[in-house]
């Protein structure tokens, strides 16, 4: 069922010999979608992590108003199918909405622009990195930042080296997952990105085009690029848990 | 500095509050009359009836694969367990456009299994297999990541002694083993169905999109959308993401009862 496919999507990439592999993956238009692809996907992580700390942080430590509605919208963009989540988006940023008409005005595009892509994977990662940064946050105990506190240490040393050490292997788990969902999001993006070569075009949108324009050889080059990509982001969060588990045992939990 | 959640609040409301409650007024104010008359449209009516019978095929399937796999994994020692591991969690991370292609390249009337199929004059591409082998897909590790870790928790002792008192195999499972899977299941189930009425990405490539053919309901929205037909768009999304929460709400209230599990996101990243 998994291992089949995989080895069929191999054989057309590499049918014509890795010479014309190499020639797909380095086509103008491939590269520049792989690039904006990671781009994109780097910067929408950097920002998902630190508000899904924030986020995560406050709900754990603070108490405001409606803490479970907007526990309940968080998980939203989980439970949404990818298309609605991006019909969502346009219905608020595209030229007939409420906000893209105001925007539109100002001169600043969204809808089929970079902005807009990176709305969309910022929509769809929020809950993947608040939901793996809570359960590290649960366990964070405030007596031991305030026995840091007692010892003479600054807000900032008790974070770099007390909290923060705790967080790291939980953001870094999150941050593998939302990597992993945002290089090759798709059904979130069709409606948004407007897939113009070298602008807007991401790499599955990239592939998905290709697809549709019959040059299956020029797909299965970025597919494999994807595939590649998607298999790292798993070990990586494999090795993430498998470590956290053995420290968790070291300390008894 | 935002120490009543101000930050958090505007942020979440930003990205996803104001937008989803754009999307209900905005179908809201096209009134149940109109988002009825764009749901019982043929083409409409057809992608409902295609969605459902795709989340239902693909449920049973996945949960039967979902339990063999799951008690494989958790219960043999074999060569290659963390390989296989790995493997059934590609589909989880893998983009969908990348999961349709490839079966898209396997079932092509000159892949490595297109080519024996159509011989015998099966059509796979463009007919309701493609739709439900890339629903299956994409949906293949949630069963399995489910009940994975429970099976391994609780072992094989009570299903011995079972056994010793002169219960068959079939017995000691389906009477020992099975009811601490409930809830397990319940959750890879309702998350498969979700997942499944949702997927987009994988169905677009192999189904070949035919309009009150292999159209399913993710397909349609994304149509009337593009058709600039925004009523249909918003009357779909609003029966997807009504069926979708639901479940999802579903799955949430089954992991609680799994005595409070942490949540294993990597079943979420779709």
């Amino acid at each position: 069922m998994v291992i089949l496919p995989i080895l069929s999507l191999g054989s057309v990439a590499f049918s014509k010999g890795w010479a014309s592999f190499w020639a797909a993956i380095t086509r103008r238009e491939a590269l520049a979608s792989i690039s904006l692809t990671f781009q994109v996907s780097f910067l929408a992580t950097a920002i998902t992590a630190l508000a899904g700390l924030w986020i995560a942080w406050t709900l754990k430590r603070r108490e405001f108003w409606g803490k479970s509605l907007l526990e309940a919208l968080i998980d939203l963009p989980l439970a949404l199918p990818a298309i609605v989540g991006g019909l969502v988006l346009l219905s608020m940023y595209g030229p007939n909405g409420i906000l893209g008409a105001f925007l539109g005005k100002h001169g600043i595009e969204v809808i089929f622009a970079k902005p807009g892509i990176l709305l969309a994977l910022l929509f769809v990662t929020l809950p993947l990195m608040v939901r793996t940064v809570q359960p590290v946050i649960e366990e964070l105990e405030p007596e031991v930042e305030q026995a840091s506190f007692t010892l003479g240490a600054s807000r900032l040393e008790t974070f770099m080296r007390v909290t923060l050490p705790t967080l790291l292997p939980g953001v870094a788990t999150g941050v593998s997952l939302t990597l992993a969902r945002a290089l090759g999001e798709f059904g979130s993006l069709v409606l948004i990105a407007g897939n113009i070569p070298f602008r807007t075009e991401v790499a599955p949108t990239y592939v998905y085009a290709r697809i549709e324009s019959g040059e299956p050889e020029a797909a299965a080059a970025v597919a494999v690029a994807l595939l590649i990509a998607s298999i790292a982001m798993l070990l990586a969060i494999e090795y993430l848990q498998v470590r956290a588990r053995r420290v968790g045992r070291r300390h008894g939990r | 500095m935002g120490g009543r959640g101000a930050v958090a609040w505007a942020y979440v409301g930003f990205l996803v509050g104001l937008p989803a409650a754009n999307l209900i007024y905005l179908a809201g104010r096209l009134g149940p009359a109109k988002l009825y008359a764009e749901l019982s449209k043929p083409e409409s009516l057809h992608a409902l009836w295609l969605t459902m019978l795709t989340a239902v095929i693909t449920v049973a399937v996945n949960t039967f694969f979902g339990v063999l796999i799951a008690l494989s994994l958790a219960r043999q020692k074999f060569r290659g367990r963390t390989t296989m591991s790995v493997l059934t969690d590609v589909p989880l991370t893998v983009s969908p456009v990348v999961a349709g292609f490839v079966l898209l390249t396997l079932y092509r009337p000159d892949g490595w299994l297109g080519k024996p199929l159509e011989a015998s004059g099966i059509q796979v591409l463009n007919a309701l297999p493609a739709i439900v082998l890339a629903t299956l897909f994409v949906t293949l590790p949630l069963v399995t990541r489910e009940l994975t870790p429970v099976l391994a928790q609780i072992g094989t002792e009570q299903e011995e002694a079972a056994i010793t008192l002169g219960a068959s195999r079939w017995q000691a499972f389906w009477r020992i083993t099975l009811p601490s899977l409930r809830h397990g299941l319940t959750r890879g189930m309702t998350l498969t169905f979700a997942r499944a009425i949702g997927e987009f990405g994988a169905a677009v490539v192999v189904s070949g999109n035919i309009i009150g053919q292999t159209q399913t309901m993710t397909l349609w929205v994304f149509q009337e959308a593009t058709d600039f037909n925004y009523a249909g768009a918003y009357a779909g999304s609003v029966v997807l993401g009504v069926l979708s929460v639901v479940a999802f709400a579903w799955a949430e209230h089954a992991r609680g009862r799994a005595h409070r599990r942490r949540r294993d996101l990597l079943t979420h990243i779709r």
